[in-house]
């Protein structure tokens, strides 16, 4: 659906991607996974067209982004945090605005409101919305024109658990409807749940790139198993057969509160990877 | 032409809702009308108070207008949204300049009403060339601002010389000689006499070449900033 290979962009002196690459297949939920300024963005905006390359070959559905022409933009879904929203209008009316554009029957806009779990906003003004519904009012938008690639760009960043869940939950259901999706997020727990596929950037590069548990696992240097005890002592034991009685004799004698295998989670082989942790400096 | 009527409706629907641009609509026709049968003082040239605002409003509305829908629509990124929608940049420009040309028309048209019946389409003909002058000299400012800021104070001073200069150009005769190179002043003298007469020796070159100037600038804006 989505190729990239040796994608290079600068701004100025600032370059900003550097010889990005990979494959993204039909009905994929794709992560891309970085700290701010990594070039997540930007990025997005390349394969949506609404930026132009340096060097490298882009290829969305069989096409260069630039020169896809009106119709086939119609098959994108889009959500960025700067693409607004009619502030003096309702919810109803955004909607409305859009639904003419793709020619699409006014009466399926409550619909389309209940699904992203608006159903009581539809007089509602846009500028009274919360920040989730808001993200909810934008996701409704993009996907008003029943795209077959959806591009989110932190969906979920800053939201509450509840509205994410349910942010999550669209996601997925959009993934069963057969969308190819193209995620950007700093939320590790949020890509481990949704991602077929994930790609880590760092400052422009890629620094690692498969399916989420799988990186997981090939960073497993330590193989340790943690206990935590009754009386408050924690112990690490190797992960291998030695330790196999102790860890049993420990179990048996009901000292063990807690017990945990140290499998890195993608914040870990992300910051083992670069040395910076995906939250800070937000 | 879907698209554009699509941006049309939308912002006939933004006009009851804004209400700095409903003001700007409704205010120099609504004063027309309270002026014209309310006052009434001997020696005053017929329909005063018609041909002062309706210059007023075609220097002040459409401009303001123009401005900020545009400026507007690019700070809130809406636009880009309508873009990626497969909105074409010369159907938007269409459709709002169209709906400003429209909306104005009605005010003038509310104007049109207190004069004789015989002036009114030659009025309502310079009213209409007027606003359009004006929608693209707001178009420009529109679209070479960055935002919203940047517009109000670009427009502002513009807004002022186009509706102010030709009624302090009543008083004072050095603001009438520079007041004189702009269309608003030419269409004033047009409506003082009610016939292209008032355009005198050469004001109809300058009414063209001010329409002129305002294409070129709004052409040069958009080739320079495009509509990002
Ligand atoms: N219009 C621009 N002009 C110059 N530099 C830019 C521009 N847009 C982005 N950049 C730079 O490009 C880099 C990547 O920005 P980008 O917005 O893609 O990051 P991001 O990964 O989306 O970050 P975040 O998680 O904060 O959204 C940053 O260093 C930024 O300073
Ligand atoms: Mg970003």
């Amino acid at each position: 659906m989505i190729q990239c290979k040796d994608l290079k962009k600068s701004y100025g002196e600032n370059e900003v991607l550097k010889e990005v690459s990979f494959t993204i297949g039909e009905g994929q939920i794709f992560g891309l996974l970085g700290p701010s300024g990594a070039g997540k963005t930007t990025l997005i905006k390349i394969l949506t067209g609404q930026l132009v390359y340096d060097a490298g070959t882009v290829t969305v559905m069989g096409k260069e982004p630039g020169r896809l022409n009106g119709k086939e933009k119609r098959c994108f879904g889009i959500m960025m945090d700067s693409f607004g929203v009619y502030e003096r209008f309702s919810c109803g009316e955004n909607l409305a605005v859009f639904a003419d554009l793709y020619g699409i029957p006014h009466k399926r806009i409550p619909k389309m409101l209940e699904e992203v779990g608006l159903e009581g906003a539809y007089h509602r003004s846009a500028s009274d919305l919360s920040k989730g519904m808001r993200a909810r009012l934008q996701l409704a938008r993009a996907f008003m024109n029943t795209p077959k690639i959806l591009f989110l760009d932190e969906p979920t960043s800053g939201l509450d658990p509840q509205s994410m869940k349910a942010i999550h939950r669209i996601i997925l259901e959009k993934k069963a409807a057969g969308c190819t999706i193209f995620l950007t997020t700093h939320n590790m727990e949020e890509a481990t749940k949704l991602c077929d596929h994930i790609v880590l950037l760092n400052e422009g590069r890629i620094v690692e790139s498969g399916r989420p548990e799988e990186i997981c696992r090939r960073y497993d240097h330590h193989k340790k198993i943690k206990l935590h005890l009754n009386d408050g002592e924690d112990i690490e034991y190797e992960r291998n057969g030695d330790t196999a009685e102790e860890i049993f004799a420990l179990l048996k004698a009901g000292s063990v509160e807690t017990i945990h295998s140290t499998e890195p989670t993608l914040e870990s082989v992300f910051l083992e990877l670069t040395g910076r942790d995906l939250e800070e400096e937000r | 032409m879907h698209n554009i009527f699509v941006i049309m409706k939308k912002q006939f629907r933004d006009t009851l809702k804004n209400k700095t641009i409903l003001v700007q609509f409704l205010m120099f026709p609504m004063l027309t009308l309270v002026m014209e049968n309310a006052i009434h003082i001997k020696d005053m040239p017929e329909h005063f108070f018609v041909k002062l605002f309706a210059v007023m409003f075609i220097g002040m509305a459409p401009l303001t207008a123009a401005t900020a829908i545009l400026s507007e629509e690019k700070e809130k990124n809406t636009l880009r949204v309508l873009m990626m929608a497969d909105m074409k940049p010369w159907q938007y420009l269409t459709g709002v300049g169209s709906y400003i040309w429209l909306i104005c028309m009605a005010g003038a048209g509310v104007m049109a009403s207190c004069i004789e019946t015989s002036g009114r389409l030659f009025f309502l003909g310079m009213m209409g060339i007027g606003i359009a002058i004006s929608i693209v000299a707001g178009a420009c400012i529109g679209i070479f601002s960055k935002n919203q800021m940047m517009a109000t104070s670009l427009q502002m001073p513009c807004m002022m010389i186009f509706s102010f200069a030709p009624m302090l150009a009543m008083f004072n005769e050095d603001i009438r000689r520079i007041s004189d190179i702009f269309y608003t002043q030419q269409l004033k003298c047009v409506f003082d006499q009610m016939s292209l007469d008032g355009f005198g020796t050469n004001g109809a070159m300058i009414v063209c070449v001010n329409a002129v100037i305002c294409v070129i600038m709004f052409a040069v804006a958009y080739r320079k900033k495009g509509l990002e």
